[in-house]
């Protein structure tokens, strides 16, 4: 990552959850909704108390459950408002409903996911058991690797979000990133005022009713329009392929954003969907998400200071999924492992080995790809794991025939 | 609260017919009452009015793609979360206005009243938790329940609205269980509990007084709960020329009585105003009961005893009601 520092900030010593709640202080929000649950409640604690002392000009509608808090900042968005919220785990799975109603209205709201492991049994701490299981919902996911990524993907949000008019769920690791307290660099608000604007409602136009006006599509009695009718098997088909369509129209607005953002605050995060670590000349690499692969990185230093040619991909973007340009990506290599802080039950393997495999499958060079399914509930994995996750995959060099799925770190 | 607005009958219509806030061609069963509950709502509207419905007949009746019934502002999301969707537009309008967007935009209106319509199964049941949040929260919109007393839309399921020995499909009348053996829960009290500024019944039967309980809901300071009480002819198996009819029967034998609760006062109105200060007036429970298919098994000597049980919580309802009225 470039540290090209072109406007002054602040250095402020932030846990995850604060970083996302300073994003969304700064980023011109009207409406927040949201429930507490741990571990994402920091987030809701300071922007409640930003609203309480009146350093946020927004309404804060504190709901009865995570299923109105989405509701309700559905119901915002689509009456012309920005709108946030934030959830984690049980939360988010409470929201299951609204996510597909969220992103299928095309009602462009921010959500921060604080992953966390689902029940049963009951458990605060972090895999992405959360939002992976929200993948199909139809949001644009992007995943941070720790808090400074968190401020930064909350104030691109807001753009990306608008713009691509689909909701945008910007996660970061329970615990691990929400409650770990690490250097933030913190924009001027005036800077990143200028860099979100105020919400801009799209105009469209509805001939049969109005002509060749664009009008606001939002609840406006001057230009009225029904959101959210009853679709069926005539329409329904043709509005979902559209808008699988438009989600991958999303990326070059998900590209430009991070490229303006990356000009004002000097933090470029190319080539956006997934960055790559030491893998220009490396004959295997573990890809994955989050957190994980900051240590990730320690240990391919370590390896190649003993000489083994190892790298790392950081997938950003999940959602939409950069097949091609992962395909591209994954086929110098000689070996490839997944690493899964999820399971798919029944499946074969996590979500993200099934994504990459599937995306590599009509690859010309296909490297053998293994999956580490690894840190549910939070289960830690020191380097030393990690290390042997690398020798697994170069050990697969030799003898591509290895089980597809693998654990890491679990008692046997 | 005290509602200088009186309706005109004939500035209504006419006001219906240049606006045409809620197209007919909608596919409302002939008899439903919710279109005639829609209508009157509309007819109250003192400013702009933005909809927000729940799942159910309304919905799905009014807005088949590529058509919709509404000329005023609509959205639905689901069934049990009107009311929150309701909460986020009530805050968003506040918040937008407060910062004088859109000031500038000749295409854009903030300055609009919010309606939140859900029916018995979105409100009595699956919404009753979103509408309680909203409630508390004090949500400056007008919630109104049509209650046509099941899950009509699904095909006739039994909810917490169903009175008691309807036969639904989840409540059929069997050898053993006859109907629904369980009362209508008491959704009035529940949401006058909420301690909000204005709740109040009504029966379409009765517009004159249905019009100005909406328009009053309107002009509340903070959220206004309406009841409002829907045939079904479908669901009931009664016939659809005797919508109105059944509408007036339920006030008139005490089924669903008419009155208001402001700031917690209870006021009686219209025909249970009467039967209050005349009790002889209070028709027997069979004269409503008798019109609908939903009762028939109930009239079958055997079963005659469901009638004076039916009659009896009926008239321990309504004397809870004159004690709170202060008969």
């Amino acid at each position: 990552m470039q540290e090209l520092k072109k406007v002054e900030q602040t250095m402020l010593a932030l846990n995850g959850d604060e970083a996302v709640a300073w994003a969304v202080k700064q980023s011109n929000v009207d409406v927040v909704a949201a429930y507490p649950i741990t571990p994402q409640t920091i987030i809701v604690e300071r922007i409640s108390e930003f609203y309480h002392n009146g350093e946020i000009d927004i309404e804060f509608i504190k709901v009865e459950s995570e299923h109105s808090a989405l509701s309700a900042s559905w119901g915002a968005s689509i009456a012309g408002a920005r709108a946030f919220t934030a959830t984690a785990a049980n939360g988010l799975a409470l929201m299951w409903e609204i996510l597909y109603i969220v992103a299928s209205t095309r009602a462009p709201v921010v959500m921060a996911v604080v992953n966390r492991a689902l029940s049963a049994p009951i458990n605060i701490h972090n895999d992405h058991s959360d939002s992976m299981g929200a993948r199909d919902a139809g949001w644009i996911q992007i995943y941070s690797e720790d808090a400074q990524e968190a401020y930064d993907n909350t104030i691109m949000a807001f753009r990306i979000a608008e713009e691509a008019m689909f909701p945008v769920m910007v996660t970061l690791d329970g615990f691990t990133i929400s409650h770990t307290l690490q250097n933030v660099l913190v924009l001027p608000d005036e800077v990143v005022s200028e860099f979100v604007g105020e919400r801009k409602v799209p105009r469209i136009k509805l001939p049969m009713i109005y002509g060749e006006k664009e009008i606001p599509l939002m609840l406006n009695p001057k230009y009225p329009v029904s959101f959210g009718p009853l679709d069926l098997y005539d329409y329904y088909f043709e509005h979902k392929v559209q808008q699988n369509e438009a989600m991958k129209a999303s990326v070059p607005i998900i590209e430009k954003v991070h490229r303006e953002f990356a000009e004002i605050s000097g933090r470029s995060y190319e080539p956006v969907h997934f960055i790559p670590y030491r893998t220009e000349d490396a004959d295997v690499i573990l890809v994955g998400l989050s957190s994980t692969m900051s240590v990730v990185k320690k240990v391919v230093d370590e390896l190649r200071e003993e000489g083994k040619k190892v790298g790392a991909i950081r997938l950003r973007v999940f959602r939409p999924f950069p097949a091609e340009m992962l395909r591209k990506e994954l086929s110098k290599f000689s070996a490839v492992g997944v690493l899964d802080r999820s399971l798919s039950f029944g499946g074969e393997g996590g979500p993200v080995f099934t994504e990459v495999r599937s995306a590599m499958y009509s690859a010309q060079s296909r490297p053998p790809i293994v999956d580490f399914v690894y840190g549910l509930g939070g289960r830690e994995l020191p380097p030393k794991l990690i290390k042997k996750a690398f020798e697994d995959v170069l050990a697969m060099k030799e003898e591509p025939e290895t089980p597809v799925i693998k654990y890491l770190g679990v008692r046997e | 609260m005290q509602a200088v607005w009186r309706p005109d009958i004939k500035e209504l219509a006419r006001k219906e017919l240049e606006t045409r806030p809620f197209e007919s061609g909608h596919r409302l069963c002939a008899g439903c009452g919710a279109g005639i509950i829609v209508r009157q709502i509309l007819m109250a509207a003192r400013k702009p009015v933005v909809w927000i419905n729940a799942t159910g007949c309304v919905e799905v009746a009014t807005t088949i793609f590529p058509y919709t019934s509404w000329n005023v502002p609509w959205a639905h999301n689901a069934f049990e979360n009107a009311a929150a969707v309701g909460s986020g537009v009530e805050a968003a309008q506040k918040k937008l206005k407060r910062a004088g967007r859109f000031a500038d935009d000749p295409d854009v209106e903030l300055d609009y009243d919010i309606v939140v319509l859900g029916g018995d199964g979105g409100t009595y049941d699956i919404g009753l938790q979103s509408l309680s949040g909203a409630l508390e929260r004090r949500h400056k919109f007008m919630y109104v329940l049509y209650d046509n007393e099941a899950y009509m839309n699904t095909g006739i399921q039994r909810s917490g609205g169903t009175p008691f020995g309807a036969r639904t499909t989840t409540t059929p009348v069997g050898k053993v269980i006859k109907g629904k053996p369980l009362f209508k829960k008491p959704i009035m009290d529940i949401v006058v509990a909420h301690q909000i500024p204005y709740a109040a019944t009504v029966s379409p039967a009765y517009w004159n007084d249905a019009v100005m309980k909406f328009r009053k809901g309107f002009e509340a300071e903070g959220p206004a709960f309406i009841h409002a009480f829907s045939t079904c002819p479908l669901g009931w198996g009664s016939r659809p020329e005797d919508t109105v009819k059944l509408m007036k029967l339920a006030v008139e034998t005490c089924v669903f009585p008419l009155y208001e609760v402001i700031n917690g006062e209870y006021r009686l109105n219209g025909p249970s105003l009467a039967i209050a200060k005349n009790p002889d007036k209070k028709k027997p429970v069979e004269e409503y009961l008798k019109l609908q298919g939903r009762f028939r098994h109930m009239f079958k000597p055997e079963n005659k005893w469901m009638i004076e049980k039916f009659q009896e919580w009926v008239d321990k309802q309504w004397e809870l009601l004159l004690k709170k009225a202060g008969f």
